[in-house]
């Protein structure tokens, strides 16, 4: 069928759910037309059913103010129907046309009162400094250097104004450079080149960034040359509608946008399950054998090679690779551990199922392996049936299309925003390791008949500390993250972990865990403040790594301990319940907590520090860090 | 060929501006479909370009009043 036909037969069938309400089977066709075409008709089209079915179908709302020097609203309905398949609905503000500087100075403005999550501030050089684009050939070099320390120093006031007064992420579109520079050739030869002063513009923008917690830059020049300076921009657009970007560029831009938006809404896949035939390597090895399978440094074997490093890269940024595929495991273990191209080894993966079982059941036993949801998970197959069949058996799982050509499979693993990660921790260079460490101690848990018995042998020690300037971004990044054992599942930026840790009547408390295995990194996170008489838990959570190990019950004995040494008289918390966190609904119950009568939003938990006490497991060393605080 | 295009735009009008593609016909026009004010226009300019790969030109913008009219200008471009 030609793909005219096939979209004409999905906007039907997706008619047909939508008046059904076969809200699943339309929301996977939806995902399948926008595969097929992702063009701007089909993103009305898209938007236009979204809307209707909004209410049923669980998307993430984010409100993104967009500020901007030029015309942009054509981007919006494309970045709604692409964030549409990281089930992310955002309700996109747009401030008033090349109105971005009063919006941001004024706190009264428009942008305030919307009170978005993420603001785009997207400004083109142009617009900012007419002279640096138009007349650059006119300036002196004294000139050139005070209109650059213009334009950054005009980026750095509106990132502190921002940040002053919201605790929404910020992005800023860095500076593109022009098709053509005033200078030709010569551009390249004199010190006073167009192109550094823009750089230089960029450089300084970056480091602006790095001063201020959840501000980044888009780089928007990178974005443009990836995609052909040259094609980029319509002039006559430019000039009539003040549109910056051709028709078919609009679609890049609201991908670009995607890659902050989704690890900003924290829908990120955390692990990648990958096949082997035809997808690490070329050919099958059941058929071709060790000597017949493509992989190595010349065409076709490097295609494999790029897409392993590409994939090693993933690794790096603290996602777990694992695998899923039909093979003998005996002769897949051998490539694995012996081909000489290969560039992965089984230690960089995290989870192995190599046997004859569909691949929905391989995956769904990987998440329990490694203890994540399905919806953290992506998967890689070239084989389109087995994309299908996992999409149709298991919709949460975010499957990546790989274009036919494997000479392309690189681009797209590093073109997926499932991937994006805005920073970066300790924690996650070490996952793979953490994991494999894992590992060791559910074959240690196996030996123990009760699980206080397996507890002593673990020799745990948590160590709690307020927060640090070092570690307020993983805190930040556990509050967005956490799923099942989180009481209250709040959302925190790092600004606003930093101001509640500013806060003298706020604690912000952070757990490590080691044990006779390794060390667990910072895995928990308590956010109490002092009210009156009762110390109120705001915050309270667990990476899945821990659960089941006392630790929760150890973190709590220090919270209670330390309530009742500041002269609170009660304890309280919320157990605010979600699709997600059952494994921490009845924490408050077994720790003694007295319930109340629930509203619609969860339970209320309350415990009287003067009448009892929370203990520390006998089998946990509690360490705590004196000082450190913010 | 013209039919086919005219098919192409229709799909392309009644995707813009939510209108199902049995009501859009070789003369719609912002006359017959209310949605279609200055805005939506140049939503619907940017979907023809990006779906033929062409660029019109401002004037050409002006002229694009009808479905017919996109077929024609579409079709003396390819």
């Amino acid at each position: 069928m030609n793909p005219e036909d096939k979209s004409a037969d999905l906007r039907q069938e997706i008619d047909r759910s939508v008046c059904e309400g076969g809200i699943q089977a339309a929301a996977a066709n939806m995902e399948a037309l926008w595969r097929l075409n992702p063009s701007s008709s089909t993103a009305a089209f898209l938007v236009s059913r979204i809307e209707k079915i909004r209410e049923s179908l669980n998307l993430a709302r984010l409100r993104i103010a967009l500020l901007r020097s030029c015309t942009l609203e054509p981007v919006i309905p494309l970045l709604r129907a692409s964030a549409f398949c990281f089930r992310l609905d955002p309700d996109v503000h747009v401030g008033n046309y090349n109105a971005y500087m009063q919006e941001i100075l004024d706190p009264n403005s428009s942008l305030y009162r919307f009170d978005p999550d993420v603001v785009i501030v997207a400004v083109r050089l142009a617009d900012l400094s007419p002279e640096l684009w138009q007349s650059y050939s006119a300036l002196e070099p004294a000139a050139v250097r005070e209109a650059v320390q213009h334009v950054y120093r005009t980026l750095e006031e509106l990132i502190k104004s921002f940040r002053g007064r919201s605790h929404a992420a910020l992005i800023v579109h860095s500076m593109e450079q022009p098709v053509q520079t005033a200078f030709g050739v010569l551009d390249s030869q004199i010190g006073t080149s167009q192109s550094d002063a823009i750089h230089n513009i960029n450089r300084e923008l970056r480091l602006i960034a790095q001063q201020h917690r959840g501000v980044y830059v888009l780089g928007y020049d990178n974005l443009v040359a990836r995609h052909g300076r040259l094609f980029w921009q319509d002039e006559r657009k430019l000039l009539t509608v003040r549109l910056p970007i051709a028709a078919h560029g609009l679609v890049h831009l609201a991908n670009e946008w995607l890659r902050f938006l989704v690890p900003l809404s924290g829908q990120i896949a955390k692990a990648l399950v990958v096949d082997l035939d035809n997808t690490l390597w070329g050919g099958v090895i059941g058929e071709d054998g060790m000597s017949g399978i493509k992989l190595g440094p010349e065409y076709p074997g490097a295609a494999y090679q790029a897409l392993q490093r590409a994939l090693l890269d993933l690794s790096r940024r603290g996602i777990l690779l694992a695998i899923c595929s039909k093979n003998n495991r005996d002769e897949a273990m051998e490539v694995l551990e012996k081909h000489p191209g290969m560039i992965l080894r089984p230690a960089d993966f995290a989870a192995m199922r190599i046997n004859w079982s569909d691949k929905p059941q391989g995956l769904r036993e990987i998440a329990t392996e490694l203890n994540i949801g399905l919806d953290s998970i992506a998967f890689l197959d070239d084989n389109p049936f087995e994309r299908e069949q996992v999409r149709r058996s298991l919709p949460e799982v975010l499957v990546i299309d790989l274009p036919s050509d494997a000479m392309q499979y690189a681009f797209a693993i590093r073109d997926f925003q499932a991937f994006e990660r805005l920073t970066l921790s300790l924690e996650d260079h070490e996952r793979t390791l953490l994991y494999s460490k894992q590992q060791e101690r559910a074959r240690a848990e196996e030996r123990f008949q009760s699980k206080e018995d397996f507890c002593r042998h673990l020799q745990q020690e948590a160590e709690i500390e307020q927060a640090t300037a070092l570690s307020i971004a993983r805190i930040a990044q556990l509050t967005q993250k956490t799923n099942q054992f989180n009481l209250t599942t709040r959302r925190y930026s790092e600004q606003q972990i930093a101001e509640m840790a500013g806060n003298p009547s706020w604690e912000v408390l952070s757990v490590r865990v080691k044990d006779r295995f390794g060390d667990h990194g910072l895995v928990g996170v308590a956010i109490t403040h002092d009210d009156g008489d009762t110390c109120e838990i705001d915050t309270f959570l667990l990476s899945c790594r821990v659960i089941g190990r006392s630790v929760e019950t150890a973190l709590l004995s220090y919270i209670a301990q330390s309530a009742l040494a500041r002269g609170r008289k009660l304890l309280a918390g919320w157990f605010l319940p979600t699709r997600k966190n059952t494994p921490a609904a009845e924490f408050y119950a077994l720790s003694g907590f007295q319930c109340h009568p629930q509203n619609n939003e969860g339970q209320r938990w309350t415990f009287n520090l003067e009448e009892a006490q929370i203990r520390c497991p006998e089998w946990i060393r509690l360490n705590v860090l004196e000082g450190g605080r913010v | 060929m013209t039919d086919k295009l005219l098919e192409q735009v229709r799909q392309l009008v009644s995707d813009i501006f939510s209108v199902p593609l049995e009501q859009v016909h070789a003369n719609s026009s912002p006359e017959t479909i209310e949605a279609w004010d200055s805005m939506q226009h140049l939503n619907l300019v940017l979907a023809v370009e990006d779906k033929f790969n062409l660029q019109f030109t401002p004037e050409e913008m002006e002229q694009l009043r009808t479905v017919d009219e996109i077929v024609t200008i579409v079709e003396s471009r390819m």
